[in-house]
């Protein structure tokens, strides 16, 4: 990404990001001098949503002052450090970089950041309890072994979230149709239904 | 992606201004076509006026025999809306099958239309039943607006606001996707109603377009078999690694026909 070169070139007095800790949670996901040390700011005549603006994450409120061309694939990996998230093809085709952004699935790499302000994003990391119980769709794809590698595993579950809340998965051939958004290169795919329809006969979405 | 600024205006006339003011700047709502071409650098706006904060270009509502649906209403709100789905059926099926769950709920309906890909849905749905564009000038009807491979008659700083449908007596959409990409081979959408009899076609040329033959034969005899032995010249279809001009050709009898019998 070309974001990239700002990260190195930047001046130190330009790096003028900062996470703040939710008041929703009251904890702060990354100490500031650690975020500071990784924030790029280009130079450039701003838009007028430009720098900074808030991104709310997995119940967090982080705020950020990004190049305007990071998408929010980026922004998860990059600059909040959330990996989980992955970069499958980044064009939008393989579904890797599912995201639930209200509620609802979509592909982080073919969103803007700046667009997401005051939406609020779930990333797989927002799935378990605080004390590390797993979300039932979690453990449905541990159960079922719904995965050789586990590359499209976090974009999978968002995904499968998002089709029992639709209301889309009441047959394997609806839960594999309203999948098709998310390719598994391994095809764990009859493992992958299995686990849904696990979670969907424990009423969860 | 090249270097550029980003614009989120709350209002038509704050976006209209943005563009009107930088000839290199672009609109963008939901992003799935205009990201991956900035991606790839074959795009290079100076700005970006992102139009996703424009309230009054949200939402379905009918007026008289039409219904009217903003600009920013994402496949996922159509294919869901009651409003839709008692009025035009046709319509809402056709958003439930555009690309994939994830391109539902982050396209628009005004995206779709004014980037007027061959392959899309949108153009099918607004030409087959004659609605009408509202920009931010003035009102075109479809058969003016779609000009050609991502062409279309907006201007510049025009912005596409909303489109009026006309209600038709029957409607019905059948396509055949490709099966990895999902982007339609060849597809029909008809009706008939306040317009008249409309068939019109998409993904299988440059452009969407109306079938005029069948067009004629639906308007005396309206049912399957009177399109079944209407052959499409493949002259200037699309030809391609996922079909040829023939193929695409007969995928268009073949759609015509289902799109018939979906209508009822």
């Amino acid at each position: 990404m070309d974001t990239e070169k700002h990260d190195t070139t930047a001046p130190s007095s330009n790096r003028r990001r900062f996470l703040v800790g939710s008041a929703l949670s009251g904890t702060v996901p990354f100490l500031p001098h650690e975020a500071e040390a990784r924030a790029p700011l280009a130079a450039r005549p701003p838009g007028d949503a430009a720098p900074g603006f808030a991104l709310h994450v997995n119940a967090h409120v982080y705020q950020v002052a990004l190049d305007p061309r990071t998408t929010l694939l980026d922004a998860l990996r990059e600059h909040l450090d959330l990996t989980g998230v992955k970069k499958g093809c980044d064009h939008g085709q393989c579904g890797a970089c599912t995201v639930l952004v209200e509620g609802r699935r979509e592909l982080s790499c073919l969103s803007l950041a700046a667009s997401m302000q005051g939406r609020e994003v779930t990333t797989i990391e927002g799935l378990a309890t605080p004390d590390g119980r797993l979300h039932p769709m979690q453990q449905a794809f541990m159960n079922h072994d719904a995965f050789q590698c586990g590359y499209c595993t976090p974009g999978q579950i968002l995904s499968a979230i998002g089709c029992i809340r639709e209301g889309h998965a009441g047959t394997p051939v609806d839960i594999r149709e309203y999948m098709s958004g998310n390719l598994c290169r391994c095809a764990a795919y009859p493992n992958i239904v299995a686990a849904i329809e696990q979670a969907r006969d424990q009423g969860e979405g | 992606m090249y270097d550029f600024a980003y614009h989120k205006p709350s209002s038509v006339a704050d976006a209209v201004k943005l563009l009107a003011a930088d000839p290199d700047a672009k609109a963008v709502s939901g992003g799935h076509t205009l990201l991956p071409a900035l991606k790839h650098r074959l795009n290079k706006p100076s700005s970006l006026v992102d139009l996703s904060g424009i309230a009054e270009m949200r939402g379905v509502r009918r007026e008289g025999n039409a219904l009217i649906i903003g600009a920013l209403t994402r496949h996922h709100e159509v294919a869901n809306s009651e409003e839709v789905k008692s009025a035009i059926p046709a319509l809402a099926y056709m958003a439930q099958h555009i690309g994939d769950q994830q391109v539902r709920n982050r396209g628009t309906l005004g995206g779709s239309v004014s980037n007027n890909d061959p392959a899309a849905d949108y153009p099918a749905a607004v030409l087959g039943l004659g609605a009408t564009i509202h920009t931010s000038k003035r009102k075109i009807a479809a058969d003016d607006f779609f000009l050609g491979m991502f062409t279309t008659a907006l201007e510049h700083d025009e912005i596409l606001v909303a489109v009026e449908f006309p209600i038709p007596e029957k409607a019905g959409y059948a396509k055949m996707r490709n099966p990895a990409s999902r982007y339609v081979m060849a597809g029909a959408f008809v009706s008939k109603g306040p317009k008249g009899v409309r068939v019109a076609i998409n993904g299988a040329a440059a452009c969407v377009f109306r079938q005029s033959e069948m067009e004629a034969a639906l308007s005396s005899n309206w049912s399957a078999d009177a399109v079944a032995g209407i052959k499409q010249p493949a002259d200037d279809l699309n030809s391609d690694i996922h079909g040829s001009a023939e193929y695409r050709a007969h995928l268009v009898t073949v759609m015509a026909k289902r799109a018939v019998a979906a209508a009822g």
